[in-house]
């Protein structure tokens, strides 16, 4: 990776690019390195798949934490 | 608000029903217990209603909650881990320092072979490797939806600091993934 010598500096903008939080300039400088860099594009790629994995862990609340829940704050009249 | 703040029961339990999913989905990434995201889900729910009369309305109904959620989770993962506790001087220290970096291409494995359950497992236990600084910028952005800014807005820190903590939580779990992934991408390339 550090054989470019832009990777580190580059690095340090993949999770801003990745917001869309990254100026029109610092855009194209990052898009160019990353066609020219095929282990900046590996780290590119995996953080963004990283997200991507941790985004579906959903955990709903049960009827029985929401009960206890309502009757703990004194409103159990108000549980449906 | 204003009825919320006159200690309106029923308005109160509308608040309730509107923001116990989130309370407690926030506070089980964080802490992966249910009986610990029980515990948060209740006490902040326990301090709103005995801080609501003092709320100014400075910031935003769901950011407040959720700040008094991610401080109660803190304070279990201070009682319970205190190893995993990092302070803002010790995130300085790391300034500068590069992660080591795994070049393994794993991304575009098929999703079958990606999200099995024993994955699943992985990156909830993954995630509390993070230092609670990291872990809670993650939680909020990245697994709960929360722009840069109110992510920022709930843990009082600036939107750059928040970006930082944001690159490294995420530099860090990569890396973490790429170690997980590294003997499967082996396997499938021998094949």
């Amino acid at each position: 990776m550090n054989e470019h010598g832009h990777c580190d500096e580059m690095l340090l903008h993949f999770s801003d690019y990745i917001d869309e939080e990254l100026g029109p300039e610092l855009c194209k400088v990052l898009e160019s390195h990353l066609q020219e860099c095929k282990n900046c594009t590996v780290v590119f790629n995996t953080m963004k798949r990283t997200i991507e994995l941790y985004k579906p862990l959903e955990n709903e609340l049960s009827n029985d934490v929401r009960q206890r829940l309502y009757k703990k704050l004194d409103l159990a009249d108000f549980y449906k | 608000l204003d009825a919320l703040r006159q200690s309106d029961r029923a308005e109160f339990a509308k608040l309730v029903e509107k923001f116990s999913s989130k309370i407690y989905r926030l506070a089980l990434k964080i802490l992966n217990s249910e009986e610990d995201a029980e515990d948060v889900l209740q006490e902040t729910f326990i301090k709103a209603m005995k801080a609501l009369p003092k709320f100014e309305g400075r910031s935003s109904l769901a950011t407040w909650l959720y700040r008094i959620a991610v401080n109660e989770s803190l304070m279990i993962i201070r009682k319970k881990r205190p190893d995993m506790v990092s302070t803002d001087a010790e995130m300085e220290t790391e300034d500068g320092q590069m992660e080591p970096m795994q070049i393994i291409d794993w991304c575009c494995m098929p999703e079958s072979e990606l999200m099995t359950s024993e994955t699943q497992k992985f990156l909830s236990q993954a995630i509390q490797m993070l230092p609670s600084s990291l872990l809670t910028v993650f939680t909020l952005r990245d697994m709960q939806g929360a722009s840069i800014k109110e992510t920022a807005d709930v843990l009082d820190l600036t939107e750059t600091a928040v970006k930082t903590r944001l690159l490294r939580a995420r530099l860090r779990l990569r890396e973490k993934l790429s170690e997980y992934f590294k003997e499967r991408v082996e396997t499938r390339e021998s094949k």
